[in-house]
């Protein structure tokens, strides 16, 4: 069914699921939500399974006109929301009927916010997902961000009866200041000084962060002397640091699948989304944790999400 | 052992669902069909908890589910596989030849090629088409295949100033390698070729004519023989 009419689309608005997998061997990058606690609340919120396609707003939100009645939740970025002028909260569902004016403004704090309908955003599966890659133009809509004039539609379903909100110890905070967990390797032997370096000096996120990756400003990362510059390419994963020719770090992302240059570290996967919510001028500090820890604390993410639909279901 | 080839795989931790395997440490047919035929076998028996298997040059990211498995149970399933290597078939490498339609609006940089080595254009064609090109990876763009056995006669470095548009299909060069841009993207590659056919299809059953390892054989085509391939991909 028809869900909404878009607008004004917002700065980089795009439909997201969990990620396009088994085709990074052929260069197809994973894509998927970049924040993927505050995707999955969102989708929980409304009543859906966790992966449903969502919308992923950037910075600057869309203004939507709904177009039938429906569950919305919208979770991430502390951002400004009105159904109709009158402001509503994040992180708690609410109900929308045609003709419904949803406005979600500018964020306040952090980077993503996402916006899920009762339902799913209904667009065609392209190679097991609904998750749009702007650079292969394939998934969401179309294969691109949302344009003003586009109609989106949304799957039939029975969204929850009553409002549902997540517990507020569960709800991040999106400081300024972010520590981010790392792992060294896989080329942490390429180094030195350039580890102490990575992991006691303060990063600046530049204006170049992206879904591929995110470009940091800091001391420069020096590989050990009569370490190859560059490497012969190899796959990446997200979260992986890599150090290219002017030794300024770089955060790859869900957007890269090959690389040639040392991954001096790499980022636990509870602490992209942290990555997600970082904007440009926001320092990041690395924090250097073993592969145990990451892997006991990623077991810790299930449970946490598993309570999390528990206490939904029961709302 | 051959040239190049590690007598032991070597791991390497990439975050805390990846491992990296390295066969070998160059650009060499053997070590990458070492990770052509890991990546095989593993496709056919994957152990549980393995959610990619991508096989680059010379080395295989296995990326897994931390719930499920972990490096330490990864490298023992390796290892038990690396010795029935031997006795498992391996599909044989396909070769997959493109049709190219050289120079001209299709092939801007062909004459900077041509004259940066004393060719004529004619004979930048003829040796462009002459080699079955090994797929050494695939990466960077859906379908973009990574080419080794580019004739030295060719190696050309990349442009100065990387262009913002180049055209889906097109055929380039940049030094030792030579490739094709299934999707139009920015690139710094000297543009000599493109072809008509469609190197990704996500609608097909099967968005890609090749995979790493395989070969690819490039034919000249006239200006004619494109309108009408491009016709016949549009129809599908």
């Amino acid at each position: 069914m028809k869900a909404f009419s878009v607008l004004t689309p917002g700065s980089y608005t795009t439909i997201q699921d969990q990620g396009r997998y088994g085709y990074q061997q052929m260069g197809v990058p994973i894509s998927g939500a970049l924040d993927t606690f505050a995707f999955q609340a969102a989708n929980l919120l409304v009543g859906n399974h966790k992966n449903t396609a969502a919308i992923e707003i950037t910075v600057m939100g869309p203004r939507l006109e709904m177009a039938g009645e429906a569950g919305v939740a919208v979770t991430g970025a502390e951002i400004g929301i009105t159904l109709n002028d009158q402001p509503v909260e994040g992180w708690k569902s609410f109900r929308v009927k045609p003709g419904d004016i949803l406005d979600v403004q500018q964020v306040k704090a952090g980077c993503r916010a996402y916006l899920a309908l009762s339902g799913g955003i209904d667009v065609p599966e392209v190679m097991g997902s609904r998750s749009t890659y702007v650079g292969g133009k394939i998934g969401g809509y179309h294969g691109r961000v949302l344009k003003a004039g586009d109609v989106i539609k949304c799957g039939e379903a029975e969204h929850p009866a009553r409002a549902r909100e997540i517990p507020s110890d569960m709800i991040p905070d999106y400081p300024a200041e972010i520590a981010i967990r790392a792992i060294p390797g896989p080329q942490d032997d390429f180094f030195r000084e350039g580890l102490d370096i990575i992991f006691q000096s303060d990063f600046m996120v530049s204006t170049k962060a992206d879904r591929m990756g995110y470009r940091l400003q800091g001391p420069k990362v020096e590989l050990r002397k009569g370490a190859p510059k560059s490497i012969i390419s190899e796959p990446t994963m997200p979260g992986g640091v890599q150090i290219p020719a002017d030794e300024q770090p770089i955060i790859l992302l869900v957007e890269q699948t090959v690389g040639g240059y040392t991954k001096i570290v790499t980022v636990i996967s509870v602490d992209l989304p942290k990555v997600a919510q970082a904007t440009p001028g926001d320092t990041i500090r690395f924090k250097k944790v073993s592969l145990e820890t990451a892997h006991s604390l990623y077991q810790k993410q299930l449970k946490k999400m598993q309570d999390l639909e528990e206490i939904l279901a029961r709302q | 052992m051959q040239d190049g080839l590690f007598e032991n795989a070597r791991y390497r931790i990439a975050g805390d669902r990846g491992l990296l395997i390295e066969y070998g440490d160059v650009i060499d047919p053997d070590v990458n069909n070492k990770v052509r035929s890991m990546a095989m076998v593993m496709a056919q028996d994957a152990p549980e908890g393995i959610t990619e298997v991508i096989p680059t040059y010379r080395s295989l990211l296995i990326v897994y589910d931390p719930s499920i498995t972990n490096p330490v149970k990864l490298q023992e399933a390796l290892k038990t596989w690396e010795a029935r290597l031997d006795d498992i078939m391996i599909p044989p490498p396909k070769t997959v030849e493109i049709p190219v339609c050289y120079g001209g609006e299709f092939g801007a940089d062909i004459a900077f090629v041509a004259e940066s080595h004393n060719l004529t254009v004619a004979k930048v064609i003829e040796l462009h088409c002459q080699p079955e090109y090994l797929i050494y990876m695939v990466g960077f763009t859906p379908g973009f295949p990574f080419l080794g056995g580019l004739s030295e006669k060719l190696h050309t470095p990349r442009l100065e100033t990387p262009r913002t548009f180049v055209p889906e299909g097109s055929v380039g060069i940049a030094n030792d390698q030579t490739g094709i841009y299934p999707v139009a993207s920015p690139g710094g590659w000297q543009l000599i070729g493109r072809t008509p056919v469609k190197l990704f299809a996500p609608g097909r059953p099967n968005p890609f004519l090749y995979q790493a390892g395989d070969r690819i054989k490039f034919r000249p085509i006239s200006a004619e023989e494109y309108a009408r391939i491009s016709e016949q991909e549009e129809d599908q």
